[in-house]
């Protein structure tokens, strides 16, 4: 199928990684941040193919996995108002809050409906003009522009009864908390394509300069994962720090910007609490003072209590790359994805799910490092 | 991707295994959430998907109450004894929305749905039974658009509906209509099938590209848009079977892929069979269109339901015998290997990729969910 199969070419893989092969002398530490990219890597065993000296660490770029427990139990709890609706994309409805995740709600009564975009949720709010809908809005920059298009609709068709619990994030702000944190192992980042194709890629900039590592803008198959990987040991044996652009068939340097235009108009950068990283300065998009009609959370006057997540669940250590997923004592034990404690062992994206699904062995079990 | 998803899982299954909603009418606000885990208190949705959940409440509640030796197999139908001969019965429901979907309906999948079970067990169907549940409201012209289309269906898998019965409900405690359908067959008696026959070295056939009843139920349900249509593959395979039984190779056991797919049958047969199964990611047949659509929605054609595929395992010696004969079948045109039976002790199957790596291929917890980006 073209645009798929010269990207998952075995001949070609086979090249990029003698040329990695070929350039490598040290260890390098390489952290790919987004979730779709470490279920690309762990599905068709890349990280195995590559050598010993790669080491490829798992980064936050897993939009449920790093939505705040309390923001889940907001939802759950709005969810189960008489007259109200709650849309949301399908991997959110799984994510434990901290007593029942969206599928308990809807089994328990409440109507929770999968979405694939929060316009089919608007639709569903003028089909339905007796009940409140309200979309579960997650998502890095990737998926934020399609929220901003459904709340400028919103409000030019003025649409009463539609609002949303807006919980994007954006990608910079997390990778300056990797790096500026003193545990930081990451020596060079494979940036998320998609967020970079609606955002471009001069936000990367200041990184770079002020952390002195590469960052490659990466897509998601096999043959661009390893092209970046190639691309940024390239830069790390040279002692360069750059932004380069791996994913350029998709990605432009200046972005979409029909999409950053409507999302500067719609949204406003606000501090936010992450999962695994904690309060993350101007690291969220929420609503403008514009918009503010259309906040769920100001329309139904919900406040949010801080919630603590499972002590059990390390999954802060594994979204900042200190932890390989097997190597967390209660991975393939008390978390599975049946039950899982934490959001990375939901999501088809969490590093933890990828790794429990593709068979990799808890480190107790095996003895590993 | 332009509708929303209701009541319905989003994905996975597509054939429908899905549980009605009747709660759904319940005052929320009296609404408390059960214990942590989708598997609480209450049957949700991922119980319908043919996954773990589905496996885990079979056991708990209806094997630990029901249990004899003929359902503790598991097997997609009974087998027993009368007399001199060997009867093979099975029973199915159908509850897929919407109603009807390009290359089939309601009606003609809950007729090959039970031919097929009997097919894959060995057995030539004797006769069906049908029990409707039917909603008020439904337009009686539906009804019978959908009760002539069994007709057809059975007509072509050469068998009659012998029994039926009807009940009707009140408007809303129902989607129009669920069907179940049972049915009996008999095994000639020379045919001896079973997951306890795999033997190590055998080869995993199957008999066509995968995944094109799901991806079809499940445009045609969330109104999703793709350049080509995809079509249902429902269709009766007890014809295809006829010839694999008569081409003399040494088949060992076969199942029908719906719910969950070719990894979660092939689970099911590594699991029951105490075998380790090598699957040959580019070997498995899949159509461009289902492939495109799978893309698109994060989803993986392997957990996508058949219902007109069947999954065999034979001995390796006979595996070209037995493939040529599928291939004689318009049903098993593109029959194929995909993979072979690798090692004994450890239930497992794995997957090896284009690029020589091998990984698990697990059984899935509940249903497919579409990603997020």
């Amino acid at each position: 199928m073209k645009f798929l199969d010269e990207f998952r070419d075995a001949a070609v893989v086979r090249t990029l990684l003698e040329r990695i092969r070929a350039t490598i002398t040290r260890p390098w530490t390489i952290m790919e941040v987004c979730g779709g990219q470490t279920h690309t890597i762990v599905r068709y065993g890349l990280d195995e193919l590559l050598p010993r000296e790669v080491t490829l660490v798992h980064g936050p770029g897993c939009p449920v996995c790093v939505t705040p427990i309390e923001m889940i139990d907001l939802a759950i709890e709005l969810s189960k108002r008489p007259g109200l609706t709650l849309c949301s994309f399908g991997d959110m409805l799984r994510v434990p809050g901290s007593a029942c995740d969206l599928f308990d709600a809807r089994a328990a009564g409440a109507d929770v409906r999968v979405v694939y975009s929060p316009l089919d949720a608007l639709d569903l709010a003028r089909r339905e003009p007796s009940r409140e809908v309200v979309f579960f809005a997650v998502g890095f920059e990737t998926t934020a522009p399609t929220t901003a298009m459904a709340v400028h609709q919103t409000a030019r068709l003025k649409v009463p009864n539609f609002s949303v619990i807006a919980a994007h994030v954006r990608v910079p702000p997390a990778i300056e908390a990797i790096l500026s944190s003193d545990d930081n192992r990451v020596q060079g980042f494979l940036a998320a394509g998609h967020v970079c194709t609606v955002m471009g890629i001069d936000e990367y900039r200041p990184l770079v300069e002020k952390f002195k590592v590469p960052i490659i803008i990466t897509g998601f198959e096999p043959v661009d994962l390893l092209q970046g990987v190639a691309m940024c040991v390239a830069q790390l044996e040279e002692g360069r720090a750059e932004v380069e652009n791996q994913y350029a068939r998709s990605v432009r340097n200046e972005g979409n910007v029909t999409a950053r235009d409507l999302m500067a108009e719609v949204f406003t950068f606000v501090d936010r609490r992450w999962r695994g990283l904690d309060t993350l300065p101007k690291s969220a998009l929420a609503l403008s003072d514009r918009y503010a009609a259309y906040d769920a959370i100001r329309r139904f006057g919900l406040t949010q209590a801080p919630t603590n997540e499972p002590i059990e669940c390390r999954a802060g250590e594994v979204l900042r790359g200190l932890l390989k997923p097997t190597q967390c004592p209660a991975f393939g034990s008390s978390c599975t994805p049946d039950h899982p404690l934490g959001a990375p062992m939901v999501s088809t994206e969490g590093a933890c799910a990828a790794y429990f699904r593709a068979g990799r062995l808890a480190a107790a079990a095996t003895g590993a490092k | 991707m332009r509708r929303v998803f209701s009541r319905r899982p989003a994905c996975g299954s597509g054939d429908g295994g899905e549980v009605s909603d009747s709660n759904r009418n319940a005052s929320p606000a009296l609404l408390s959430c059960p214990a942590p885990g989708p598997e609480g208190e209450v049957v949700v949705l991922g119980h319908g998907s043919g996954g773990r959940l589905t496996a885990e409440l079979v056991s708990k509640v209806f094997l630990s109450a029901l249990s004899n030796p003929i359902l503790d197999r598991l097997n997609d139908s009974a087998e027993m004894k009368v007399g001199a001969s060997r009867i093979v019965f099975t029973t199915d429901s159908f509850v897929v929305s919407p109603l009807r979907f390009p290359g089939g309906d309601i009606g003609s999948l809950a007729v090959n749905g039970t031919v097929n079970d009997l097919a894959v067990a060995g057995g030539q169907p004797l006769g069906l039974s049908a029990a409707f549940i039917l909603e008020e409201g439904l337009p009686i012209a539906e009804l019978e658009a959908i009760v002539q289309s069994m007709r057809t269906a059975a007509d072509r898998a050469g068998v009659a509906i012998i029994a039926a019965d009807t009940k009707v409900v009140e408007h809303g405690k129902a989607d129009g209509l669920f069907i179940t359908t049972s049915g009996i067959g008999v095994v000639a008696g020379s045919t001896e099938l079973g997951p306890e026959r795999i033997q190590v070295g055998d080869a995993v056939l199957v008999s066509g590209p995968i995944g094109d009843h799901g991806i079809s139920v499940m445009s045609a349900r969330e109104g999703l848009e793709f350049q080509t249509t995809i079509v249902s593959d429902s269709a009766p395979l007890n014809g295809l079977v006829s010839l694999m039984l008569e081409s003399g190779g040494a088949i060992r056991c076969m199942r029908d892929p719906t719910r969950g797919g070719v990894a979660t049958v092939i689970n099911e047969l590594a699991k029951s069979s105490g075998v380790e199964i090598l699957i040959e990611e580019t070997a498995m047949p899949v159509r461009d269109g289902v492939r495109a659509a799978c893309e698109i929605l994060g989803l993986d054609p392997l957990y996508v339901a058949c219902e007109g595929r069947l999954v065999a395992i034979v001995d390796s010696a006979s595996a070209d015998k037995v493939l040529v004969a599928m291939r004689r079948h318009s049903l098993g045109r593109d029959s194929c290997r995909i993979g072979s039976v690798t090692g004994s002790g450890a239930s497992r199957v794995l997957l090896r990729t284009a690029f020589g790596t091998t990984r698990l291929l697990d059984v899935l917890a509940g249903a497919q969910l579409p990603r997020i980006c």
